[in-house]
């Protein structure tokens, strides 16, 4: 469950020194298209030694190059580590992601890594939208991002603040990763300054059904935390219906209204998600 | 001789004992001093205000720092000092800012031998942290300073006061002008009790409403071409940071206010002018709306944020020493609501100054200790960069200090086992809230029972100094044993540390 990933470039240490301060679920150390070719080396070092220097009680995410390029496998050489919890797969098709679950699993068996390391792929060709039903049931992914500047290149679209030319993609994503139990994670909102906009187009996403949403600006995440969690009215409201439910079997009637098995299911994921992102 | 807080002070000064000791002791004030000049006051240059006050070698000239890092009248005023060849002038001015650079030469020259003042920045403090000065800087709290006029510790010969609007008489404010700048507080200690005092002014009129600066006590108005420069009247630091760990710590410093039981209806607060002090103000003004409050009143620095908010309601009345930008000039000069006071209404210890009615302020530090002291003074180079200011005055004065910072700034950790410089002792200061957690001083255990329980992260100083070290390392710490070149004067005079060359 993630409400918030905060993308941090991996060559700016005054940035990733404060990750822990911005209160995203996950930072997504950058060394894609935030990093100049010319940088790539000495982002991939200082990243390697930030992760083995701090412990973080965030998500630890790391967008690599495309592993098509020799760029990608070096990232994965020199990153890979009990450290890293997931990695953000840019322009990703089903090929990539098997290639890069192989990968994954040969780095995890050599250095001795215990834990498997997520896939996030993110869907930014009009390609990758097709084919995100058979993207999200494989192996290690556990979460799909949208990648809405790169589509609307593909697709020859105009990025709007109000967002109606990725209402497909948004909506696919959001009915396949739920299909699957995976996380689906909308498109930053690239105006950092207009925090209106940001709350609408993030509203606007939750309202599709999507469950987090990336960023480009750690002042965007407690906006997005906040549109993403349970409000207070929510919680209060699932703590009252799972207690009257501890009474009753079946369907039964709060406050002039009925309470069946799907409320109740929606009442125990709002108070999980309370509790993991400690409203309670 | 070591003071309370085991710093060295030397001969012939008083050692700072405790913050409350000024209650010791009785207020002292000289005579207010009328001016007998009742012929034709007006002057055409600041040459003919110095050969009619018959102003000499060793005396002591005062300014205020309304027009801040725009004020042009303490330049023509070092600029005649320099011409005439004058020597060992004191200057008693508020505030020193970058621009005053014709100081640098009047102290490289040995113009000016001596200075009082409660905050130094630019290049003159470089050329006294250098140790250029021939005398010694004495640097004042606010209120202390209005409480060294009064007294007679410093003695002021000559007050040159700017107003950006003054009638022939010397009767005038700072609302309205080409150089307006609201507030004139800190210039009332100035007009009472110096020996003599000249209106500077770029904006002659007829009459003036609501003078503040009042024709009784002034000897002189010169009219000039410019007193101010307005693009240095308003602080580059009076807009709400975008910094992501200033906006951090102040959305973490506004819910412990809340948390604390301190944003409850008929508080009163100071806020300060910095980029994270005015974000605080910000997500006070979220929580006042949602809980549908009102403050009683704000206080200190004043701008456009705190005047936008007593214009809608949310602020009863501003009680304004200082305005720090033209939105708060705005107000002052439309709003009644927003009231100006002078410094000794603001700050002086012997008051029941505005300082002591207040619920809580919010604070900046260059550096903090373990036992909560704070230094504004200098940098870790003991390079004077600022000064109290009003500081310590509130955080003797507010039931709640709270003092916000970056754990860590250009990779230094705040937090230090021994500051450079102690401006405000550590037994004024409650909290220290930064973005990676909050230390609240275990003097204030009704603090700590309140937080019981709280979803903020409190956790010792110590854990804080020892988070950040993590960064940074351990930073090479600077001897303290240069030739001394000034003092710090906590707001009843004693002294509360000792300046040194770098």
């Amino acid at each position: 469950m993630r409400r918030s990933l905060l993308f941090i470039p991996a060559n700016r240490p005054g940035m990733m020194q404060n990750a822990e301060v911005f209160e995203a679920d996950g930072i997504i150390f950058d060394l894609e298209d935030s990093v100049a070719l010319n940088e790539k080396d000495a982002a991939r070092t200082l990243l390697k030694h930030f992760l083995a220097t701090f412990k973080f009680d965030f998500e630890v995410v790391i967008r690599i190059n495309p592993i098509d390029h020799v760029n990608g496998l070096l990232d994965l050489e020199t990153i890979i580590s009990p450290a890293v919890d997931a990695i953000m797969l840019p322009k990703a098709d089903p090929a990539m992601v098997r290639k890069l679950g192989e990968l994954l699993e040969g780095f995890e068996r050599a250095r001795g890594i215990r834990k498997t390391i997520k896939i996030i792929p993110l869907i930014e060709l009009a390609k990758s939208v097709l084919q995100m039903e058979e993207i999200a049931g494989l192996p290690r992914v556990d979460g799909m991002m949208l990648g809405a500047e790169d589509l609307s290149s593909d697709m020859e679209m105009e990025r709007t603040k109000t967002g109606n030319e990725i209402f497909y993609p948004r909506a696919r994503l959001a009915y396949i990763a739920r299909a699957f139990g995976i996380d689906a994670i909308d498109t930053p909102f690239t105006d950092v300054l207009d925090e209106d906009g940001l709350c609408a187009d993030a509203r606007r996403a939750k309202g599709l059904g999507l469950t987090g949403k990336a960023a480009i600006h750690p002042n965007q995440i407690r906006y997005i935390n906040e549109i993403f969690s349970p409000s207070k009215a929510q919680i209060e409201w699932a703590l009252k219906v799972i207690a009257a439910a501890k009474e009753h079997s079946g369907a039964f009637s709060l406050d002039g209204k009925m309470i069946d098995t799907p409320i109740i299911a929606r009442c125990e994921k709002i108070l999980e998600k309370g509790r993991k992102w400690k409203l309670l | 001789m070591k003071n309370a807080l085991g710093r060295y002070v030397p001969e012939g000064f008083k050692p700072f004992v405790g913050s409350k000791d000024y209650l010791n002791h009785s207020r002292t004030t000289e005579k207010v001093i009328y001016s007998e000049n009742k012929g034709n006051k007006l002057l055409r240059s600041i040459s003919e205000a110095f050969d009619a006050l018959g102003i000499t070698d060793s005396m002591t000239l005062s300014f205020h720092h309304h027009l801040r890092n725009g004020d042009l009248v303490m330049n023509l005023v070092c600029d005649e000092i320099r011409k005439r060849g004058l020597k060992d002038i004191t200057i008693a001015a508020s505030s020193i800012f970058p621009n005053h650079r014709v100081l640098i030469d009047c102290i490289e020259n040995g113009n000016v031998t001596n200075i009082y003042t409660s905050y130094f920045n630019g290049g003159a403090a470089k050329a006294v942290s250098e140790g250029k000065l021939k005398g010694l800087l004495y640097m004042d709290t606010h209120g202390g300073r209005s409480r060294a006029i009064e007294s007679g510790d410093i003695k002021i010969d000559v007050a040159f006061i700017a107003v950006p609007a003054s009638d022939a008489q010397g009767n005038g404010n700072g609302y309205s002008g080409p150089s307006a700048c609201g507030s004139l507080g800190y210039a009332i200690p100035d007009m009472l009790y110096a020996k003599k005092k000249v209106v500077v002014t770029d904006n002659l009129v007829d009459e003036v409403a609501k003078p503040v600066i009042q024709a009784p006590y002034i000897d002189y108005v010169v009219v000039v071409d410019k007193i101010g420069d307005a693009s240095g009247i308003e602080s580059g630091t009076t807009r709400i940071t975008r910094d992501p760990v200033g906006l951090k710590i102040a959305e973490k410093t506004a819910a412990l206010l809340d948390e604390l039981g301190l944003l409850e209806d008929g508080f009163a607060m100071q806020t300060g002018a910095g980029g994270t002090t005015l974000a605080v103000t910000k997500f006070i003004r979220d929580i006042m709306l949602k809980k549908n409050i009102k403050a009683r009143f704000a206080s200190g620095g004043i701008t456009r944020y705190h005047a936008e908010m007593l214009a809608e309601g949310l602020i009863e009345k501003i009680y304004d020493v200082q305005c720090f930008d033209l939105g708060g000039v705005k107000s002052i000069a439309s709003n009644p609501n927003h009231i100006e006071i002078s410094a000794f209404q603001y700050g002086n210890p012997y008051e029941d100054a505005i300082v002591n009615h207040l619920d809580f302020v919010i604070l900046g530090a260059t550096e903090i200790d373990l036992n909560f002291n704070v230094n504004v003074t200098t940098a870790t180079t003991g390079l004077i960069m600022g000064g109290s200011g009003g500081h310590s005055d509130t955080a003797n004065g507010a039931k709640v200090t709270v003092v916000v910072s970056p754990l860590m700034k250009s990779r230094l950790p705040i937090i230090r086992p021994e500051i450079t410089t102690v401006t405000t002792p550590g037994e004024d200061v409650d909290v220290f809230v930064t973005e990676r957690g909050i230390a609240i001083n275990p003097r204030r255990t009704d603090l700590l029972e309140k937080l019981q329980g709280s979803r903020l992260k409190i956790v010792p100083i110590e854990e804080l100094y020892k988070l950040s070290l993590g960064y940074t390392g351990v930073p090479e710490s600077k001897p303290r044993n240069g030739r001394i070149i000034g003092v710090v004067r906590y707001r009843d005079q004693t002294v509360i540390d000792t300046l040194y060359q770098m």
